[in-house]
C-alpha cells in the first residue's frame, strides 16, 4: 500500500469490518454501563431510576464478592499450571516419533472440540459420580469410599474438568514450539555434555518460553469467563462461585440487572488489569 | 591425542545401506576431510565418528579405546554444525561456557578459557552480545570458540563454511587452517567442495555412496586418481574425460586431461575444434570447445591473453606425460 491513493481505498474496503467489530464490541459495554448505574429489577417494577454507584458499592460489599475473586483465581491459576506442565510433557512425548503418530495426535487434540457443556457433563456423570462414576468403582476396587468429588472436592473437580479441555490447546502450541525447535542444536548440547535434564532446563525451555507466554496470555483471557462447567456441575456451590457465576446469579437469580451489570464492568476491569500486569511480566518475551 | 580408527563400520536407516563396511584410520594431529557429492554418506560418517548416529555394526576407536556404543559427550569430541547450533538466549559468554558449565570446570579456569578463545578469535568485544546480533562469519567463530575451550581430542566440522558468502568463505577457511597449525589437534572436516579438500586438507577421503573411493594427500589424488569418479571429483575445472577413438589410440577404455595439461593454439595440434563459451578470469582463460569428436565440451586453460573468440577455430594438444587411462571398470589403468 505504498500511494495515497491504494491506502484510502484500502481504509474504505476494511471500514464495514471495523465498524461491524467496534459495535459488536460497544454497544454491549455501553449498555452494562448505563444499567450499572441504575436500579433495574425487571420482575419487580422495571427501571427505577439512577441511583449512582449504589451498585458498586453493594456488589463489593456482599459477602460473596471477595470469595468468588478467591475461586476464579484459584480456578484459572490451577489450570494454568496443570495445562502447561502437563502440555510440556504431552508435546515432549508427541514430538517423538513414534508408531500411529498422526491418530495419537488427532486422539490428543479431540477435547478441546468438544464442547464446555458437553464435557462438564460426561465428566459430571461418567467419573465424577459417587454412585457410578469410574471413579467410584476405581474406589471401591481398592476398597476405599468413594469421593463425592463435586461436593466434597469441588474446586480440583471443576479444575480438572476444565484443565482436560484446555489441555490440548497448550499441547497443540507448545509441540508446534517443539517442533521449531533445530535438532542440531540438541545434538550441539549433547556434544557438549548435557545430560537430558540439563538440555530441558537450557535449551529446550528457554526455546519454548514465547510459546509458554502465548499459551498463558491466551488461556487466563478464557478462563476468566468459564461458566458452563460451573452452571452443569455445581451451580456455583461448594465454593465455585467465581465473578462471572456471581454475575449470572446477580441478574438472572436474583433479577437485579443492575447490581449484575456493575459486577460486570468490575470483571471488565479485573480482566484488563490481568491483562496489562501479564503482558508486562511477559510483554518482554514476545518482544524479540 | 586424536587417533580415531574405524573397523568394518557399517550404518544402515532402515533397508537402505548407507555405508557398507568401511575401514579408515585418522592419525594424531592430521586435517581430514570427507569430501563427496551430496548424499555420498559423508556427514553421516561423521556423525557416526560423533556418537550421534548409532553404527549399525563394526567398531569405532578413539585411542585405542572401544568408542562404539560411547555416548556422544564421553567421546571427547567437539563439533562444529552447518548451522552453529547456537544457543539463540544465551550471550556468547554463555554459549562457549556451556560444555564447561557442563563439565564441571570450575569458574575461574572457564573464564581464562573463554578470555583466551575470545582472544585467538577476535570475539571479545562480542561476549556479551546474543548469538541473533552477530554477523555469519562471527557466529561460525563462536561455534568453533565453543569447541575449542573443552580442549578435545579431536574436532569434527560438518560443512562448516557453506552458509557463508564467498569472500567471507576464504577467510574462515584460513583462519580454520591457522587454528589446525596452532592447536595441532586431529581436525575432520566435511564438505563438498573440493576446493575447500584440495586447500586445507593432510589427508582426503573421497567418498561416493559410502564406499571410499580413495584417499591420499590433495597431490596424490590430484596426480593419480584411483578410478574415473575421483579424477572427475577433484580438480577445478573438471577432467575431460574420453571413450572412444582417442582412448583407443592410447590403449585404454577412457583417458582422462585436465584442462591444464592441454596446450591452445591457433596453428596446428592432436585435435580440433571450435570455441564455444570464453570465460576470462584474467590470469587465465577456460575455453569450452565443441565439435572436437571426443565429447561435447572440452574445457582447456590457457593463457589469459590468448586472442580468440566465440566460434573460432583451435587446436589442442595433450601433453603425453599427464593422459590419465582408465580400463572399463573406470579404474586406473
Amino acid at each position: 500500500m505504498a500511494t495515497q491513493h491504494a491506502r484510502s481505498a484500502a481504509r474504505l474496503m476494511l471500514a464495514p469490518a471495523v465498524i461491524l467489530l467496534l459495535g459488536w464490541m460497544l454497544v454491549p459495554l455501553t449498555m452494562t454501563l448505563v444499567f450499572s448505574f441504575k436500579k433495574y429489577l425487571p420482575l419487580r417494577g422495571g427501571d427505577l431510576g439512577w441511583v449512582g454507584f449504589e451498585n458498586y458499592i453493594r456488589f463489593v460489599t456482599s459477602s460473596a464478592f471477595w470469595p468468588s475473586i478467591w475461586a476464579t483465581l484459584i480456578i484459572v491459576g490451577g489450570v494454568l499450571v496443570i495445562t502447561i506442565a502437563f502440555g510440556i510433557a504431552l508435546a515432549l512425548l508427541l514430538d517423538q516419533p513414534m508408531w500411529g503418530q498422526g491418530i495419537v495426535r488427532i486422539l490428543v487434540i479431540a477435547p478441546f472440540f468438544v464442547m464446555p457443556t458437553v464435557s462438564a457433563l460426561v465428566w459430571k456423570n461418567m467419573f465424577m459420580d459417587p454412585v457410578n462414576g469410574l471413579f467410584a468403582h476405581l474406589w471401591q476396587f481398592f476398597g476405599a469410599e468413594p469421593i463425592q468429588w463435586l461436593s466434597q472436592a469441588s474446586l480440583p473437580s471443576i479444575i480438572m474438568i476444565v484443565s482436560w479441555q484446555w489441555l490440548p490447546f497448550a499441547t497443540l502450541i507448545l509441540l508446534t514450539a517443539i517442533q521449531s525447535l533445530d535438532s542440531e542444536q540438541i545434538e550441539a548440547a549433547e556434544m557438549d555434555g548435557a545430560p537430558w535434564r540439563s538440555r530441558f532446563i537450557y535449551i529446550i525451555l528457554p526455546h519454548l518460553s514465547r510459546a509458554i507466554t502465548i499459551v498463558l496470555l491466551i488461556q487466563t483471557i478464557f478462563l476468566l469467563g468459564i461458566f458452563a462447567e460451573i452452571f452443569v456441575t455445581t451451580q456455583g456451590s461448594f465454593g465455585t462461585r467465581t465473578l462471572t457465576y456471581l454475575i449470572y446469579q446477580r441478574v438472572l437469580e436474583s433479577q437485579n440487572v443492575g447490581l449484575g451489570s456493575a459486577g460486570g464492568i468490575y470483571a471488565v476491569i479485573l480482566a484488563n488489569i490481568i491483562a496489562i500486569f501479564l503482558m508486562r511480566i511477559v510483554g518482554k518475551n514476545l518482544d524479540a | 591425542m586424536g587417533r580415531i580408527t574405524l573397523d568394518k563400520v557399517t550404518k544402515s536407516f532402515g533397508e537402505v545401506n548407507v555405508i557398507p563396511p568401511l575401514d579408515l584410520t585418522i592419525n594424531d594431529g592430521e586435517f581430514v576431510v570427507f569430501v563427496g557429492p551430496s548424499g555420498c554418506g559423508k556427514s553421516t560418517l561423521l556423525r557416526l565418528i560423533a556418537g550421534l548416529e548409532d553404527v549399525t555394526s563394526g567398531q569405532i576407536r578413539i585411542d585405542g579405546d572401544d568408542a562404539t556404543r560411547m555416548p556422544p559427550a564421553q567421546r571427547r569430541l567437539a563439533m562444529v554444525f552447518q548451522s552453529y547450533a547456537l544457543y539463540p538466549h544465551m550471550s556468547v559468554r554463555k554459549n562457549i561456557a556451556f560444555p564447561m558449565k557442563m563439565a564441571g570446570i570450575p569458574e575461574d579456569e572457564q573464564k581464562r578459557r573463554i578470555d583466551s578463545a575470545a582472544k585467538a578469535l577476535n570475539l571479545t568485544d562480542y561476549l556479551d552480545r546474543r548469538p541473533g546480533q552477530l554477523s555469519g562469519g562471527q557466529r561460525q567463530r563462536v561455534a568453533i570458540g565453543r569447541a575449542i575451550v573443552r580442549e578435545p581430542s579431536a574436532f569434527l566440522f560438518d560443512e562448516p563454511l557453506s552458509n557463508l558468502d564467498a569472500a567471507l568463505r576464504v577467510g574462515m577457511r584460513l583462519e580454520i587452517m591457522e587454528l589446525h597449525k596452532r592447536l595441532a589437534t586431529t581436525m575432520i572436516y566435511v564438505t563438498h567442495d573440493q576446493v575447500e579438500a584440495m586447500t586445507m586438507a593432510d589427508k582426503i577421503v573421497v567418498l561416493r555412496a559410502g564406499n571410499i573411493e580413495q584417499v591420499g594427500s590433495p597431490l596424490e589424488l590430484y596426480r593419480e586418481p584411483r578410478n574415473e569418479f575421483v579424477a572427475g571429483f577433484i580438480g577445478s575445472p573438471k577432467m575431460n574425460i574420453f571413450g572412444g577413438n582417442p582412448a583407443q589410440q592410447h590403449g585404454a577404455a577412457k583417458i582422462g586431461v585436465r584442462p591444464e595439461h592441454i596446450s591452445a593454439s591457433t596453428e596446428a595440434g592432436t585435435w580440433e575444434g571450435v570455441v564455444g563459451v570464453a570465460e576470462h578470469l584474467g590470469s587465465d582463460t577456460f575455453l569450452h570447445v565443441h565439435q572436437t569428436g571426443l565429447a561435447d565440451t572440452v574445457t582447456v586453460r590457457v593463457d589469459g591473453e590468448l586472442p580468440v573468440k566465440h566460434g573460432d577455430r583451435i587446436f589442442l594438444t595433450p601433453e603425453a606425460d599427464k593422459i590419465h587411462r582408465f580400463n572399463e571398470q573406470g579404474l586406473r589403468a
